[in-house]
C-alpha cells in the first residue's frame, strides 16, 4: 500500500513492550479527531474500530473516497455528537491506515515486515492509543467508545487505565473470544494463506498481491455480520440479473454476487497481512483469563460508568456475551445499564442505521455529559 | 405521581442504595433521586421502557428479574422495590427471596384481590372479576398469581420474613395495617405496601 497523504500520524518515541514480549519504538500512531478539544478537556471521546474499520469515523474518508464507518453514529447532532464532544479515533497498530503494521518497512533491514512484523495483541493496541492522550494532554476522557473488536479495546482501555475515563461503552462485544469467534477469524486466515500470490507474507517485495485469498476471507466474515432473517429478507433466492438458473458456477443468485462484490472492494482498502494480524489480536483476547478466571476483576478498580449494548440477531457475539459483562460489573455493585437494542440487522446493527440504538447512544452520552 | 409512589419514597431514606425491579419509565426512580439522594438501578423488561429511563439518564439493566438478580451480590442494596408485580412471576417464593439476599430491605406492594369490589364481583357475575386495577380477562392477564393483603401477611409467617411496615391505600388514602383491623383492611384496602426484612 501506498503513503497516503491526508493521514495525521503521531510518532510514538515511548517504548511499548509488547505482549509478545518484543519491545517497539519511535512507531507511527495514525489518527484522526473531528469536533474540537474544549477549555477543560472534558469532553473527549475516544472511539475504537473494529476489525476492518480505521480511523476516518465519519465524513468522507480521504483515502477510499467512502462515508466513514460510523457515519450513521458521528458527527454534528449524532449519536456522539461533535457540536459538542471532541472525537479521537487512531488506526490500530497491526492495522493498514498508516499505523505502525506489517506492510511497514523494518528499519533494520529496510526490508517490509510481512510476518515478521510482532504479533499484536488488543492490550497492545490500547496501550499504543492510550499516548493520544498525552498528545492532546487530555488527562480524563469523557467516553471510551466502540462496538466489536472497538469494544474489546474498549474494554481492555477501561482495565488498563481505570482513572482515564469517566463513561465506557461497549457495543456488540466480548469479554473473551469464543471458539466459533476463533474458527471464523482461522477461515479467513487460511483464505489467505492458500492463496499463492500470498508468498508466506512476502508479497509486497514481490509486487503481487493476494486479492483472491483476502475477498474470500472477507466473504465468509460477511455472512458473520448478517442475519440470517436479514439475508432472507434481502435477498432470498433472487437471481443476479438473470431469468433462470444457468446450470453453471456463476454468480446465479443475488447474494452470491453480493458477497463477490463486497470482497472485491474490500481488497482495494484493506492489506492482507494485517488482516492476519488484526484477527489474532482478536482470537487472543481473553480479559476473562487476565484476571485469573474473574471478569469482575478487571474492573474493579474503576468508577467508571458503563453502558452496554447488544442486538437481538447479532450471533456473532450474541446477547449473552454482552450481558456476562453486565454481570460481572454488576457483582462488583459498579454503575452498568444494559439494553438489547431489537434489530434484523445481526452483528453490523451498530454500523448501520439502526434508530433505537442511534438514539439510546445518544440519550446515554447525552445525559451522562450534563451529569458529569 | 401515583400516591403508591409517594409512600415507597417517604418509607426509604436518604442516600441509600435502591434496585427498582420492574422499573417501568423510570418515574420512581427520578422521584426517588431527587427526593432522597439515592443512588437508583433499576431492572426492566420492556426494551422500550429501558429506552425511556436511559433518555432520562437513569441507570437500569434490560432483564428479568426471575433470571437477572442473581447477579448482585448479597446485601448490595438498602432496599429493592418491588411495584406490583409479585402477582406475575412464576415462582413468587423464589422472587420474595432474592429481593430479601439482595437488599436488606424490600418494599413490597400488591393490588389486593380481597377488596370487596373483587369478591362482589366473582359473588355476583360469577365469572373472573375484572376491575380498574385488575383490567384484564383470565386467558391475558399477566397476573398468574394474586393475592390478598391476609395472604401477604400469612406467607411472612411461612417464609419467615418480618412485616416492618404495612401500609393500606384506599381511595389515596394510606392507613397503618395491624392484626385488629386486617380483616377490614383486606376488605376495603385497593392496594398493599410491605416494608419487609428477612
Amino acid at each position: 500500500m501506498n503513503i497516503k497523504e491526508n493521514i495525521k500520524t503521531l510518532v510514538i518515541k515511548k517504548p511499548l513492550k509488547l505482549d509478545c514480549g518484543k519491545t517497539i519504538n519511535n512507531f507511527p500512531l495514525a489518527y484522526e479527531t473531528y469536533g474540537s478539544l474544549n477549555k477543560n478537556k472534558d469532553n473527549a471521546i475516544l472511539v475504537f474500530h473494529a476489525l476492518t474499520g480505521d480511523q476516518f469515523v465519519t465524513g468522507i474518508n480521504p483515502v477510499t473516497k467512502k462515508d466513514g464507518w460510523w457515519s450513521y453514529a458521528v458527527g454534528p447532532n449524532k449519536s456522539i455528537d461533535t457540536n459538542k464532544y471532541f472525537v479521537i479515533c487512531a488506526n490500530v497498530i497491526g492495522g493498514c491506515m498508516g499505523s505502525f503494521g506489517p506492510s511497514h518497512k523494518n528499519p533494520d533491514t529496510n526490508k517490509i515486515y510481512g510476518t515478521d512484523f510482532p504479533v499484536i495483541t488488543i492490550n497492545d493496541m490500547v496501550n499504543a492509543q492510550v499516548n493520544l492522550l498525552d498528545h492532546f494532554e487530555i488527562k480524563k476522557l469523557f467516553s471510551v467508545v466502540g462496538g466489536s473488536m472497538g469494544g474489546m479495546q474498549v474494554l481492555q482501555f477501561i482495565s488498563n487505565y481505570p482513572d482515564k475515563a469517566s463513561t465506557v461503552v461497549p457495543i456488540a462485544c466480548t469479554s473473551s473470544h469464543s471458539a466459533q469467534n476463533i474458527a471464523f477469524n482461522e477461515l479467513g486466515r487460511q483464505a489467505i494463506a492458500s492463496d499463492h500470490n500470498w508468498s508466506d507474507g512476502k508479497y509486497l517485495s514481490n509486487n503481487t498481491l493476494p486479492d483472491k485469498g483476502l475477498s474470500v476471507a472477507r466473504m465468509a466474515a460477511h455472512i458473520t455480520y448478517l442475519s440470517k432473517k436479514g439475508l432472507q429478507e434481502k435477498f432470498g433466492r433472487k437471481l443476479q440479473e438473470r431469468d433462470a438458473l444457468k446450470f453453471g458456477f456463476d454468480a446465479d443468485f443475488q447474494i452470491e454476487s453480493y458477497l463477490r462484490y463486497q470482497g472485491s472492494v474490500f481488497v482495494d482498502r484493506f492489506d492482507a497481512n494485517s488482516y492476519l494480524y488484526i484477527t489474532r489480536a482478536m482470537d487472543y483476547f481473553d480479559l476473562v483469563k487476565q484476571f485469573d478466571g474473574n471478569l469482575s476483576n478487571a474492573f474493579k478498580k474503576t468508577k467508571a460508568k458503563f453502558f452496554v449494548i447488544s442486538f437481538t440477531s447479532d450471533w456473532l457475539y450474541p446477547t449473552q456475551e454482552n450481558k456476562d459483562i453486565v454481570i460481572a460489573l454488576n457483582a462488583i455493585g459498579a454503575d452498568v445499564g444494559f439494553v438489547e437494542i431489537k434489530s434484523d440487522k445481526g452483528h453490523d446493527s451498530f454500523l448501520l442505521d439502526v434508530p433505537d440504538f442511534l438514539k439510546t447512544l445518544k440519550n446515554f452520552l447525552d445525559k451522562s455529559y450534563i451529569k458529569r | 405521581m401515583k400516591t403508591e409512589y409517594k409512600i415507597i419514597v417517604d418509607l426509604i431514606e436518604e442516600k441509600t442504595r435502591v434496585l427498582d425491579v420492574g422499573c417501568d419509565d423510570g418515574t420512581l426512580m427520578e422521584s426517588l433521586k431527587k427526593n432522597k439522594n439515592v443512588d437508583a438501578r433499576g431492572i426492566e423488561i420492556s426494551k422500550d421502557k429501558v429506552q425511556t429511563c436511559v433518555s432520562k439518564g437513569l441507570t437500569v439493566i434490560e432483564g428479568n428479574a426471575e433470571l437477572d438478580l442473581k447477579q448482585f451480590p448479597n446485601d448490595s442494596f438498602d432496599y429493592v422495590v418491588l411495584g406490583q408485580t409479585l402477582q406475575a412471576f412464576i415462582n413468587p417464593e423464589i422472587v420474595i427471596k432474592e429481593l430479601l439476599r439482595v437488599g436488606k430491605k424490600a418494599i413490597i406492594t400488591i393490588p389486593n384481590f380481597g377488596h370487596w369490589k373483587v369478591r362482589l364481583n366473582l359473588l355476583i357475575k360469577g365469572t373472573m372479576p375484572i376491575t380498574e386495577s385488575l383490567p384484564n380477562d383470565w386467558y391475558n392477564t399477566p397476573n398468574i398469581h394474586m393475592c390478598t393483603i391476609k395472604d401477604f401477611v400469612k406467607f411472612s409467617k411461612i417464609l419467615n420474613f418480618k412485616i416492618f411496615k404495612s401500609l393500606a391505600l384506599t381511595n389515596k388514602n394510606i392507613s397503618n395495617i395491624n392484626n385488629f383491623n386486617l380483616f377490614y383492611k383486606n376488605l376495603f384496602a385497593e392496594l398493599g405496601i410491605f416494608l419487609i426484612e428477612k
